[in-house]
C-alpha cells in the first residue's frame, strides 16, 4: 500500500493489546482520524463532511418519519399531513428532511464541481472517483423515489414520467417498465417498492461511503496544487501534511456548522422555497397538472433529456440510420445516462498530465463555461418548452459532452501548463509564511 | 473558480424555484399578511374572522379532510376556547368510524370533505398554490416575496369581472386571475356577506384576506412552532459557529505563519 508513511496505532494498556489481537477497531478509528492530510487544502475541501452529515441526517429522519408513515395509495398523502399535524415534531422533521435532500444534492454538486477543478479524478485517484459517481447515481434513486412517497401530484407524475423513460428502450423497455412499476402504471405497487428501496438505498449508499473513504485513504488527499504529498520519509511526509484531527475535524466543523446555519434559515422560514406547489394536491391520475418538472437537482439532466426532440438533425440521422429502432424518446434517455455516464469516466478523457486547474490557463476558462453551461441547464430544465429553450438546452446538452469529449482530451495535447509548486509546503508557505520555529 | 462556484451556488437556490415556475394566471398583489417574515406571526383575530367567512360562505362547497376541528383551539391558531370548539363541531354532520351512523361532529373529528360540487379541498390550499413566479423562470419573485399562495386565493376572490357564459351545459365566470380566466364557481364573496363580530367591516377584500390567512394556517398550523425552531436554530448554530471559528483560528495559529506577501 503505497499510504504515506505516518505513525500507526501502538496498543499500550493489557487490555488494549488484547484487543488489538482479536479485534483492531482501535487501529482502523486512529488510522482513520491521524490520517496525513495535505496541510493547504481550501475551503472547497470541506463538503465531504457536510455530505457526511447530510447522509446521517437523512437516514435519522427517514427513520422516524418512516414510523408515521403509511405507504398505500390511499393514505400516503393523509399520513404525511399525519406527520404535519399530529405527530410532536413532525413537520419539522419532514421539513428537515425534504431539505435535507436539498442540501445533500448542493453539497455533491459542489464536490463534484471542486474534484473537476482540481482533477480529482485523475490517477491514482480515479476508483475513488467513480465509486463517488456511483454514490451520486443511487443519490439521485433515493431522491427520486423519497419524492413519490408524499403522493401528491408531482410525486405520481413525476413516477409516471421517469419510470415511462425505461419504457423508451427498444423492444425489452415495456416489460422493463412494468416491472419497475409492479403493473401496468403507477400505483400502490409501485409506492410499495419505492418505499422500500427508498429505504434500502441509504443504506448501500452508507456502504459505498466507506469505499469512497478507504480509496482515498489509500491514495492520500488530492490538494490545491494537485501535487502529491512527498512519501519518502515520515519526517518528509510531516513537512507536507498535518494530521485529519484535529485539525481538518475542526476546521470541517466549523464549515459544517456555517452551512447548517444557512439550512436551518431556509427549514425555519421558507421550507416550500424548493418545493413545487403542485405536490400539496393528492396524486390524481385523471388529472396531469400542467407542467410535470422534476426536483431543482434533477433539472440540468432533464434538459438534456428533453434536448432532443424528432426534428433535431442528429436525432433523425440515428433514427434513419438504426430503422428506426433508436426514436427521438429513447435518444434522450441515453443522452441523459450518458451525460452522468461521460462524467465517470473522466479519468481517462483528460488528457493533461498536470491534475490542478490552477496551473491550467486554457482549462480554467473551459471549466467556468462548463460551470455557467450547467446553471443554464439547471434553468432550462424548468421551462415550459418553446422554439427558444428547445434550442437553449440543445447548445448547453452540446457543450456538456463537448467538455467531456472534445475539449479536455485536445486541451491536455495543446495547453501549455503554469509553472507548479515543488511541494505542497512551498504552496503552503507562500500563503501562509514560513512558520520559522515549529513549537508553539 | 471560488466565484463561480458561488455563482453556481446562488442560482441554484435560487433558479429551483424555476420548477414552480408556471405562466398560468394573471396579476396577484403582494398582500403584507401579519404571518409573513422571520418573526411574522398568525393574527388570531383574522383566523376567526377567515373561520367564520369558511364555515358560512366555502364550506357550503369545499371540504378540509385533513384539519381536525380541535386544532382550533391550538397555539399559534384561531385559539378559540375549549367549549366554543365543541359547540362548533356539532353544526357538522359526520359519519361514525365504529358504528357507521351519522352523528354530530366532535372536536376530535376533521373538518367534514365535501366534494359534492367539485370543489377542491381547501385544507392545502394556500400551500397549493403559487402567486409569484418568474422573473425570467428565476424564482427571484418567490424568493422575496414568498410563494404567494395566501396572495393567490385573495387574488381569485376579488379576481371576478361579473361576466359569466355557458359552455358545454356548465356555467364559467370569468375570473383574471384563474389560469384559464374562466372558472366554474362563481363569485362567492359580497359585500356584507358576513357579519363579524369584531365589528370589521366585511368588504370583499378584507372577507378574502382574512379567508386567506386562515387557510394558510390550515395548510401550516405549526407555521409559528416551525419559525421558532428556525430561529433557535440559526442563533444556537451561530453561536456554536463563532466558537469554532475562534477555535480553528487558534488550533492553527500554530502552524501557519506570518503571510509574507
Amino acid at each position: 500500500m503505497a499510504g504515506i508513511p505516518h505513525d500507526h496505532y501502538e496498543p499500550k494498556s493489557g487490555f488494549e493489546k488484547w484487543l488489538h489481537s482479536r479485534l483492531p477497531v482501535v487501529s482502523l478509528v486512529y488510522d482513520t482520524l491521524m490520517i496525513p492530510t495535505p496541510k493547504n487544502l481550501n475551503w472547497w475541501w470541506i463538503w465531504g463532511i457536510v455530505l457526511a452529515f447530510c447522509l446521517v441526517l437523512q437516514i435519522v429522519t427517514g427513520i422516524v418519519l418512516a414510523m408515521h408513515y403509511t405507504p398505500h395509495v390511499d393514505k400516503a398523502f393523509a399520513s404525511v399531513e399525519h406527520i404535519m399535524r399530529d405527530v410532536n415534531g413532525g413537520h419539522m422533521l419532514r421539513y428537515l428532511h425534504a431539505n435535507g435532500a436539498s442540501m445533500f444534492f448542493f453539497a455533491v454538486y459542489v464536490h463534484i464541481f471542486r474534484g473537476l477543478f482540481y482533477g480529482s479524478y485523475k490517477a491514482p485517484r480515479e476508483v475513488t472517483w467513480i465509486v463517488g459517481m456511483l454514490i451520486y447515481l443511487l443519490m439521485m434513486a433515493a431522491g427520486f423515489m423519497g419524492y413519490v412517497l408524499p403522493w401528491g401530484q408531482m410525486s405520481f407524475w413525476g413516477a409516471t414520467v421517469i419510470t415511462g423513460l425505461f419504457g423508451a428502450i427498444p423492444g425489452i423497455g415495456p416489460s422493463i417498465q412494468d416491472w419497475l412499476l409492479g403493473g401496468p402504471a403507477v400505483d400502490n405497487a409501485t409506492l410499495n417498492r419505492f418505499f422500500s428501496l427508498h429505504y434500502l438505498l441509504p443504506f448501500v449508499i452508507a456502504a459505498l461511503v466507506m469505499v469512497h473513504v478507504w480509496a482515498f485513504h489509500t491514495s492520500g488527499n488530492n490538494n490545491p496544487t494537485g501535487v502529491e504529498v512527498r512519501r519518502g520519509s515520515k519526517a518528509e511526509a510531516e513537512k507536507d501534511t498535518l494530521p485529519f484531527w484535529p485539525y481538518f475535524v475542526i476546521k470541517d466543523l466549523f464549515a459544517l456548522v456555517v452551512v447548517l446555519v444557512v439550512f436551518f434559515a431556509v427549514v425555519g422560514f421558507m421550507p416550500n422555497f424548493l418545493g413545487h406547489p403542485d405536490n400539496y394536491i393528492e396524486a390524481n391520475a385523471l388529472a396531469t397538472p400542467a407542467h410535470i418538472v422534476p426536483e431543482w437537482y434533477f433539472l440540468p439532466f432533464y434538459a438534456i433529456l428533453r434536448a432532443f426532440t424528432s426534428d433535431v438533425w442528429l436525432v433523425q440521422i440515428v433514427q434513419f440510420v438504426t430503422f428506426g429502432i433508436v426514436d427521438a424518446k429513447f435518444f434522450g434517455v441515453v443522452a441523459m445516462f450518458g451525460a452522468i455516464a461521460i462524467m465517470a469516466l473522466v479519468p481517462w478523457l483528460d488528457t493533461s498530465l498536470v491534475r490542478s486547474g490552477q496551473y491550467r490557463p486554457m482549462f480554467k476558462w473551459w471549466y467556468r463555461l462548463l460551470i455557467i453551461d450547467f446553471v443554464v441547464l439547471m434553468w432550462v430544465g424548468a421551462q415550459t418548452p418553446s422554439e427558444l429553450s428547445s434550442w437553449i438546452s440543445l447548445i448547453a446538452t452540446a457543450y456538456w459532452f463537448g467538455y467531456f469529449l472534445v475539449v479536455l482530451p485536445l486541451l491536455g495535447v495543446i495547453e501549455k501548463p503554469l509553472p507548479q509548486p515543488e511541494t505542497i509546503e512551498e504552496d503552503f508557505n507562500a500563503h501562509y509564511g514560513a512558520k520559522s520555529n515549529a513549537a508553539e | 473558480m471560488l466565484r463561480k462556484i458561488a455563482i453556481t451556488a446562488i442560482s441554484a437556490l435560487t433558479l429551483a424555484a424555476g420548477a414552480a415556475l408556471a405562466s398560468e394566471g394573471g396579476h396577484v398583489e403582494d398582500i403584507a399578511f401579519s404571518f409573513e417574515g422571520p418573526f411574522g406571526k398568525f393574527d388570531e383575530h383574522q383566523l376567526q374572522r377567515g373561520l367564520q367567512v369558511y364555515t358560512e360562505v366555502c364550506a357550503a362547497c369545499h371540504g378540509m379532510k385533513f384539519v381536525p376541528i380541535r386544532s382550533l383551539s391550538d397555539e399559534g391558531g384561531p385559539r378559540l376556547p375549549e367549549d366554543q370548539v365543541r359547540a362548533y363541531a356539532k353544526q357538522f354532520t359526520v359519519v361514525d368510524k365504529d358504528s357507521g351512523e351519522e352523528r354530530p361532529a366532535l372536536p376530535s373529528d376533521n373538518f367534514p370533505a365535501n366534494d359534492g360540487a367539485g370543489a377542491p379541498d381547501l385544507s392545502l390550499m394556500a400551500k397549493a398554490r403559487a402567486g409569484f413566479h418568474g422573473p425570467y423562470g428565476l424564482g427571484i419573485n418567490q424568493l422575496l416575496k414568498g410563494i404567494g399562495g395566501p396572495e393567490y386565493i385573495h387574488a381569485l376572490l376579488t379576481g371576478y369581472s361579473g361576466e359569466s357564459k355557458e359552455e358545454a351545459g356548465s356555467t364559467f365566470y370569468e375570473n383574471h386571475t384563474f389560469s384559464t380566466g374562466w372558472i366554474k364557481m362563481p363569485a362567492p364573496l359580497a359585500d356584507g356577506q358576513v357579519t363579524y363580530a369584531d365589528g370589521t367591516e366585511a368588504t370583499v377584500d378584507q372577507m378574502a384576506k382574512d379567508v386567506s390567512a386562515f387557510l394558510m394556517w390550515t395548510a401550516e398550523p405549526h407555521m409559528m412552532a416551525r419559525k421558532h425552531a428556525g430561529f433557535l436554530g440559526v442563533m444556537m448554530l451561530g453561536l456554536l459557529a463563532t466558537l469554532l471559528y475562534l477555535t480553528n483560528k487558534r488550533l492553527w495559529a500554530g502552524i501557519k505563519g506570518k503571510k509574507s506577501a
